[in-house]
C-alpha cells in the first residue's frame, strides 16, 4: 500500500497491461515531439521569435517615418499606412493604442515589425485568433502573408494597465 | 523543546511509541505531535486563503460574464491580482507544507526535525502572504500575478512574495532534514513508502522552483526600491515562469501522491508496480524543469530551436510520467476492487466503488478533470506552433483551471475529508452536504474550464476587463462566457460549502479521540474474495485499459484538430 513500506524486492520490470500502456504513451510522446520539427520545415505557421534590440524612441521614429511615407488615408486621427508588397511594416503597441492602421494586400508577404513603447502588450489578431507577444526593447519581426480579405481587429491580450481593454487596432486586407 | 535532539529509537518489529507522538485511533499509525501542530496551522491558513481566493473568483467571473459585468475596471484587475496570488500561491503552498510535514513523519514513524524551523517557516510565509494581500487591497500592486516588468508594484508586494518563497524553502528544508534523520536513525527499513517518495519528488522540484523565484524577485524588489536598474522584460519572463510554471509541477507531484493516498484509504488499493510508479515520479524530477518555455512560445528573442527543444524537452518524458500515473492510479483501484470480488464486466468495479465517500469522489473527479481536460489541453496548447492560436487567450485560463483547480485543489479538498478527522480528531458535521461537495465543486469547475476554453478558441483574451470595446465578439462568445459564469457560481458554492464544513467541524465537530473516525464509506470485500489474489495477474485491470484507450483517442483527436485549426490561419514565420 502506498502509505506503508514497500516489500524488500519491490523492483519489478513493468509487465502486461502497464508495459503496453507505457509503450503506447511513449510512442504518442514521440509522435508529438516529431510534429513540431516537421511543421517547422513543412508547415506554414511558425513562431521563430526573430527579434532585434531596439530602443523605444528609435522604434517610434522608424514607425512614424514609415507611416508618413506610406500614408494612404486616416481613420479616427490614426494614419492608414500601406507598405510595399514584400516590404517592411511597423506597428507600435502603447498605452492604449496600436499605431498605425495597416493596409495589406491578399497573397503578399510582409515583414511586420512589432514593438512596445512602454509596457508589455499582446498582439492578438481577430477573428483569426493569431497571437504574439510584444515587448519594449525588442523589435519582433513576423513574416506574414494575409490569405483572407477584410477588416481585422488587433486586441491587446497582455495586461497593460487600466485602459487595457480599450487598446484596439486594425489591419485592413484587400 | 527541539525535537532535533531527542533520540528516536531504531525500529524493532513492533516499535514502542516514540516520545512526542501518539498512535492514531483509526489507522494505528504513529503521529508526530509537532508535525500535527504544524499540519493544523498550515492547513487552517490554506483554507482561509482558499476562501479569500474563492470570494475573489466569483467577483471576477461575474465581471467577465458580460451580461453581469459586476466590478469597476480598477477593482477588476486588483481582484484578479488578489485571486491569482491567494489561489495559486498561498492556498497551494500552505497546503503543500502540511502535506510535506505529514509525509515525512507518519509513514516513516519519524519525528519532525525541528519545531523552531517549522515556526520560522510558518511565520515567514504568513507574514509574507498578509503583506502581499494588504498591499494589493490598498491598490498599490495592480500588476496581476505575473507582475511583468516594466509594470511596477509597491516594493512590499515583491518583499512579501520573497518572504513566502523563502519561508516555504525553510519548510522544505525541515522536510529533507526529517528524511535524513529518519534514515540515519533507521526509523524505517528499506525504501520509503510511495506517498513519501512522491512528496520528496515534489519537494525537490519546489527547491528548484523557489530558487527561480528568488532569482527573479530579488532584483525586481531592488529595482522597485530604486537601488538597481530595471531587469530586462524578456529575462524576467523566462525566469518568472521558472517559478510560475514549475510551481505547478510541484502541485502535480503532490496531487498524484494524494491520489495514491486516497485510493489506498478508500479502497485499499496498492501500487500495481512500485517500480513504474516511482519511476514516473523520477521522470517528473528529471524532465520537467524547462516548462517555463510554454509561456514564451510566441515571444521575440528566443528562436525556433530553443522553443521546440524546450517544449518537448527529452521527448515529453514528463508528460509520459503523467500518463503513467493516469494508468497506474485507476489500475490500482480496479485491481483492489476486483480482489474484493467486484468483478462483473469491464466496469462493475466502478459501480461498486465507494462513491459516497467524498474523498474518493473528489479524488476520481480530480483525476478525470486533470487528465481529460487539463492534461490534453495543456500539452496541446504548449505545442510550439499551436500556441500561436492560444497564447494569452481564455484557452490558457481554461487549461489551468482544469489542472490546478479541478485537479490539485479538488484533490487537496478530498484529502481534507481525512485530514480533519485524523489530525484535528473531529468528525465532520453535515456529512450529507460533505458527500455532495466534491460534485458541486468539480462540476462547477468543469463548466468554468469548458466555458473559458471555448470562448478562448473564439479569440477572447484572458485578463481582460471588457471585450465589448473590440466590438467583434458575437453571441457564441457570450454564451460560453455565460457557461463560465454559471460554472463559477456552482464552484464557489462548492468552495464556500467546503470552507463552512472545515471551519464548522474544527469548531463544533464531534471529538473522535479514543475511537476510529466515522467511516465515510470504504470498499467492502465480498464473501469468498481474497486480498492479493490478483497480484500476479498483469492483465486484471481491463476496465482501466479501456478507459486509457478512450483517453488516448481523445488526446489524438484534440491534438490533430488543433493542427488543422492552425493550418487555416495566415502563414507566418
Amino acid at each position: 500500500m502506498s502509505l506503508a513500506l514497500p516489500d524488500r524486492d519491490w523492483y519489478k520490470a513493468p509487465a502486461g497491461a502497464d508495459k503496453l500502456w507505457i509503450g503506447l504513451a511513449l510512442l504518442w510522446c514521440f509522435v508529438m515531439s516529431v510534429m513540431m520539427p516537421f511543421w517547422h520545415f513543412r508547415g506554414k505557421q511558425n513562431s521563430r521569435g526573430e527579434a532585434y534590440a531596439v530602443k523605444p524612441v528609435a522604434f517610434l521614429e522608424r514607425t512614424e517615418k514609415f507611416a508618413a511615407a506610406n500614408k494612404v488615408g486616416e481613420r479616427g486621427g490614426i494614419p492608414i499606412a500601406e507598405p510595399a508588397p514584400g516590404g517592411d511594416a511597423y506597428l507600435i503597441g502603447r498605452m492604449w493604442s496600436w499605431y498605425p492602421i495597416l493596409k495589406l494586400r491578399q497573397g503578399e508577404t510582409y515583414r511586420l515589425h512589432l514593438s512596445a513603447l512602454d509596457l508589455q502588450h499582446g498582439f492578438s489578431l481577430q477573428p483569426l485568433n493569431m497571437n504574439f507577444q510584444v515587448l519594449p526593447g525588442y523589435d519582433h519581426v513576423l513574416t506574414l502573408t494575409p490569405t483572407s480579405k477584410g477588416e481585422f481587429t488587433i486586441v491587446c491580450n497582455e495586461f497593460c494597465g487600466i485602459g487595457h481593454d480599450k487598446m484596439i487596432g486594425k489591419i485592413l486586407v484587400e | 523543546m527541539s525535537t532535533a535532539t531527542s533520540p528516536v529509537p531504531a525500529a524493532p518489529v513492533r516499535p514502542a511509541l516514540p516520545a512526542g507522538s501518539r498512535r492514531c485511533d483509526t489507522t494505528g499509525l504513529t503521529v508526530c505531535l509537532t508535525a500535527e501542530k504544524f499540519i493544523k496551522l498550515n492547513a487552517v491558513c490554506a483554507v482561509v486563503f482558499l476562501l479569500l481566493g474563492g470570494i475573489a473568483a466569483i467577483l471576477l467571473a461575474l465581471t467577465r460574464w458580460q451580461a453581469v459585468h459586476l466590478l469597476p475596471v480598477d477593482w477588476f484587475y486588483r481582484i484578479l491580482t488578489f485571486h491569482g496570488l491567494n489561489m495559486l500561491i498561498f492556498w497551494i503552498l500552505f497546503f503543500e507544507v502540511a502535506v510535506l510535514y505529514f509525509t515525512c513523519t507518519t509513514p516513516l514513524k519519524a519525528q519532525l526535525f525541528s519545531r523552531k524551523i517549522a515556526w520560522v517557516s510558518f511565520a515567514m510565509m504568513l507574514s509574507g502572504a498578509v503583506m502581499v494581500n494588504a498591499i494589493i487591497i490598498q491598490g498599490k500592486a495592480d500588476v496581476l500575478l505575473t507582475s511583468y516588468l516594466p509594470l511596477l508594484a509597491h516594493p512590499a508586494f515583491y518583499l512579501g512574495i520573497i518572504l513566502v518563497a523563502v519561508g516555504t524553502l525553510v519548510g522544505v528544508f525541515n522536510f529533507f532534514a526529517t528524511l535524513y534523520v529518519a534514515k540515519r536513525d533507521r526509523t524505517y527499513e528499506g525504501s520509503m513508502p510511495l506517498v513519501t517518495f512522491g512528496a520528496t519528488a515534489a519537494a525537490i522540484i519546489a527547491v528548484v522552483t523557489l530558487l527561480h523565484g528568488a532569482i527573479v524577485m530579488i532584483p525586481t524588489f531592488t529595482y522597485s526600491m530604486g537601488w538597481t536598474p530595471q531587469p530586462d522584460p524578456m529575462w524576467y519572463r523566462m525566469i518568472w515562469w521558472g517559478l510560475g510554471h514549475q510551481s505547478q509541477q510541484v502541485n502535480v507531484c503532490a496531487m498524484v501522491a494524494i491520489w495514491y493516498l486516497i485510493a489506498h484509504l478508500a479502497t485499499g488499493a496498492k501500487p500495481v508496480n512500485e517500480t513504474v510508479c516511482r519511476g514516473a515520479f523520477v521522470l517528473y524530477v528529471l524532465f520537467i524543469n524547462l516548462a517555463s518555455a510554454h509561456h514564451l512560445l510566441v515571444d521575440p528573442g528566443v528562436g525556433s530551436a530553443w522553443k521546440i527543444w524546450n517544449t518537448s524537452y527529452a521527448m515529453y518524458l514528463a508528460v509520459l510520467a503523467s500518463m503513467i500515473h493516469g494508468f497506474t492510479v485507476p489500475a490500482s483501484v480496479e485491481v483492489a476492487m476486483r480482489e474484493k470480488g467486484h468483478v462483473k464486466g469491464l466496469f462493475g468495479w466502478v459501480m461498486s466503488a465507494p462513491w459516497r465517500n467524498p474523498a474518493f469522489a473528489g479524488f476520481v473527479l480530480s483525476l478525470l478533470i486533470f487528465g481529460f481536460i487539463g492534461g490534453i489541453t495543456g500539452v496541446t496548447l504548449g505545442t510550439q506552433q499551436i500556441n500561436i492560436i492560444a497564447h494569452n487567450t481564455l484557452r490558457i485560463t481554461g487549461h489551468f483551471h482544469a489542472t490546478v483547480v479541478g485537479g490539485t485543489s479538488l484533490a487537496f479538498m478530498a484529502l481534507t475529508y481525512y485530514v480533519i478527522p485524523l489530525i484535528f480528531r473531529r468528525d465532520f458535521i453535515w456529512r450529507g452536504a460533505a458527500r455532495l461537495q466534491p460534485w458541486l465543486f468539480g462540476g462547477g469547475i468543469l463548466l468554468v474550464s469548458l466555458g473559458m476554453s471555448f470562448a478562448g478558441s473564439l479569440g477572447v483574451p484572458r485578463r481582460h476587463y471588457d471585450i465589448e470595446s473590440a466590438g467583434i465578439y458575437g453571441p457564441a462568445t457570450h454564451l460560453f462566457l455565460g457557461v463560465m459564469g454559471v460554472g463559477a457560481i456552482i464552484a464557489v458554492v462548492g468552495l464556500l460549502l467546503f470552507a463552512v464544513l472545515c471551519v464548522g467541524t474544527i469548531l463544533f465537530g464531534e471529538k473522535n479521540a479514543g475511537r476510529p473516525m466515522a467511516d465515510w464509506g470504504t470498499a467492502r470485500a465480498l464473501v469468498g474474495s481474497r486480498a492479493g489474489s490478483l497480484a500476479e495477474d498483469h492483465w486484471a485491470m481491463k476496465g482501466t485499459v479501456a478507459l486509457t484507450a478512450v483517453f488516448l483517442a481523445c488526446f489524438a483527436v484534440y491534438y490533430f484538430a488543433n493542427w488543422k485549426a492552425l493550418a487555416d490561419v495566415w502563414p507566418v514565420r
